[in-house]
């Protein structure tokens, strides 16, 4: 009962170079069976490498170098090439920004889905087909019969990250990891695969690692979000009290930095709070907390000593000197 | 002086695509019969997903695409009949990606010392002058003057897209997407930067862009555009508050809010499936395939734009239907 679905303990990736970097480091969290986490943080934060590092799939010049992945209680960070192939796809299952590119454009799409029954099942093609025309229909692609014979460039993008995450839930996976899975498509229908993607997880019991530069999206559909700045996690809070409390002043910053719809029409148009400077470049991390250069309320202990982990209430944390 | 700076009668862009061999000629009707205003001092929001005929639009106003019916005027006069290098000096535009619309091989200086040059200002101490006046007032140092875009962040190149537009002091700036491709963080830098601008320079901005956010932050009036065709425009307070369009109401709805959390309403208005082809578009009125309260008419008959309160118009048979 208390171990989680998935624990990252102490994970530290290596971006190997001149000298070697830490992309990221001491990042810990955990999901619960079927619950949905947010992992927050603008391009460069390391966010998406870490779930490459939950996939096996870091590749050079990325590598782990450091911390445990645990699925189940299992420790799973050491295992084999052949070990990991079992683990994907069939526990662990991954979606990814653009369809085009994860998909094979060579296949069609419904191939694509049946491979996973075949490769993790041991199911025959002709039972994988019908399999795949069911799983299609379950993510709503309309005549499913028919487009399984599509190839991805003969679907809108909508339709394809559809198949995505048909392809992704095909085995029934404990853990869905979606990385920007909505952010190459439109708004209206982003809400729809947000909705799909948040209705099929809770129906099988999936858990979810969303991952997105979109706060708001992030803390719509999950229970609890963790903000990454510069390769670590800086606060970690429910997903209301993120938004209502945020401790950090990096998220406090994201929070009030954009305009919120209906705010001019209570308020009147205010200046936008700005959040001053740019993210810094892995080779040029400041010393002592990585915001303070960008910090309203740095001081001289922020620019010598990282700050440790406070525990908040409700399992959360924020990695400040003065937080509020 | 015109007391509009920018009008669009009946503006419509049709492409051809295909071959006579491979399928047969069609006539891609990318912007049809939109007519518009914009007014000195003022800001348009144009809102609509991809596809909808957006930028196509801003390359209409730009004098950049030839219509295929209709009128562009800019100041009173017609676009068509302008000198381009007038027009360019009245209109000009930022682009959505700073990395991909700065030249890489020329300096900032250059970048923008070329249009003033263009303009024929000759003389170098007038130039430069200028380019250090424009670079301070997007916020960047006289040193950044010879550098490369490749030395820059994101938020520093889109302020360099910036310089670009306005060192020819024009009226209206095209804003297509000027931060959806910034860090979040940084894009309150340059919506801010935008709006003192806009009232330092007394410009005049149609903004393009998505994010309904933005939109309602930065828009006197708001235009939403779907399949080429505007929807539904009016003030902003009166189009985010009171929509009369489903569409309108569609996109508003799906903005992700976390104080206001997805609640039955929002359910109610959100649109089914994708914006169609527009070279194939539906009959009748063109949302009608996604739309959450269809009726029979909507497959058969288009629906004008017609006001539904001063100032306020809407394309829909149930315009007067409020949720």
């Amino acid at each position: 009962m208390t171990v989680p679905l998935l624990k990252v303990d102490e994970l530290r990736i290596a971006l190997a170079g001149d000298v070697i970097h830490n992309a990221v480091e001491e990042v810990s969290f955990e999901i619960g069976r079927g619950e949905a986490f947010g992992l927050v943080g603008e391009s460069g934060c390391g966010k998406s490498i870490t779930a490459l590092a939950i996939m096996g799939l870091l590749r050079r010049p990325l590598s782990l170098a450091g911390g445990r992945i645990a699925l189940d209680g299992q420790e799973i960070q050491d295992a084999s090439p052949s070990e990991w192939r079992r683990l994907r796809g069939s526990r662990i299952a991954m979606i990814f920004q653009e369809p085009m590119t994860a998909l094979n454009p060579l296949s069609p799409v419904g191939k694509q889905i049946a491979e996973m029954f075949v490769l993790h099942q041991g199911a025959s093609w002709s039972e994988a087909m019908d399999r795949a025309e069911e799983a299609l229909r379950q993510v709503r692609v309309p005549s499913p019969e028919r487009r399984i014979r599509d190839y991805p460039h003969q679907l809108s993008g909508g339709m394809r990250q559809r198949v995505m995450i048909a392809i992704a839930l095909a085995c029934g996976p404990d853990l869905l990891i979606a990385d920007e899975p909505t952010t190459a498509l439109d708004v209206t229908v982003q809400s729809e695969i947000i909705d799909l993607m948040a209705e099929l997880c809770a129906a099988k019991g999936t858990a979810i690692l969303m991952i997105s530069h979109d706060l708001g999206l992030v803390a719509n559909m999950c229970r609890r979000v963790a903000v990454m700045y510069a390769g670590r996690i800086v606060e970690s809070q429910p997903a209301g009290a993120i938004f209502a409390t945020p401790r950090h002043p990096y998220t406090q910053g994201l929070v009030d930095s954009l305009p919120r719809l209906g705010e001019r029409a209570k308020r009147g148009r205010q200046r936008l709070r700005e959040i001053s400077g740019v993210v810094p470049s892995i080779a040029s991390y400041p010393a002592g907390c990585r915001f303070n250069p960008r910090c309203f309320a740095a001081t001289d202990i922020c620019r010598n000593t990282p700050p440790a982990q406070t525990p908040l209430p409700a399992d959360g944390l924020v990695r400040c000197h003065h937080h509020g | 002086m015109a007391d509009t700076l920018l009008s669009l009668d009946d503006l419509a862009v049709h492409f051809t695509v295909g071959s006579a061999l491979a399928g047969g000629i069609k006539t891609l009707k990318a912007v049809e019969g939109i007519s518009l205003d914009v007014k000195p001092g003022e800001c348009l929001g144009l809102v609509g997903e991809s596809g909808c005929g957006k930028s196509t639009l801003a390359l209409a106003i730009m004098g950049l695409i030839a219509p295929t019916r209709g009128r562009v005027a800019l100041d009173g006069s017609d676009v068509k009949q302008r000198p381009r290098l007038e027009t360019a000096r009245t209109v000009q535009m930022v682009f959505q990606d700073p990395y991909a619309s700065l030249n890489p091989r020329q300096t900032v200086r250059r970048t923008l010392a070329d249009p003033l040059r263009l303009q024929g200002v000759g003389n170098k101490a007038e130039v430069d002058g200028r380019v250090m006046d424009m670079l301070a007032k997007v916020g960047l140092r006289p040193e950044h003057a010879d550098r490369y875009p490749h030395e820059f962040s994101g938020g520093q190149r889109q302020r360099i897209g910036i310089a670009r537009a306005l060192i020819l002091k024009p009226k209206l700036v095209i804003c297509d997407e000027p931060v959806s491709a910034l860090d979040v963080s940084i894009r309150a830098q340059i919506i801010n930067l935008l709006l003192e601008l806009k009232d330092e320079m007394g410009l005049s901005y149609i903004m393009i862009s998505h994010d309904l956010g933005v939109v309602e932050h930065v828009s006197d009036r708001v235009a939403v555009m779907y399949l080429g065709r505007i929807v539904e425009q009016g003030g902003w307070q009166e189009i985010f508050e009171n929509p009369r369009h489903p569409y309108t109401r569609a996109l508003i709805a799906a903005i992700p809010d976390p104080f206001h959390r997805v609640d039955a309403t929002a359910n109610r208005t959100k649109a089914k499936g994708e914006i169609a082809s527009a070279l194939n578009p539906p009959s009748g009125c063109p949302f009608h395939p996604r739309c959450p309260i269809k009726a029979d008419r909507c497959v058969s008959e288009l629906p004008a734009l017609e006001a539904v309160a001063p100032g306020h118009r809407a394309a829909c048979h149930f315009r007067d239907r409020t949720v």
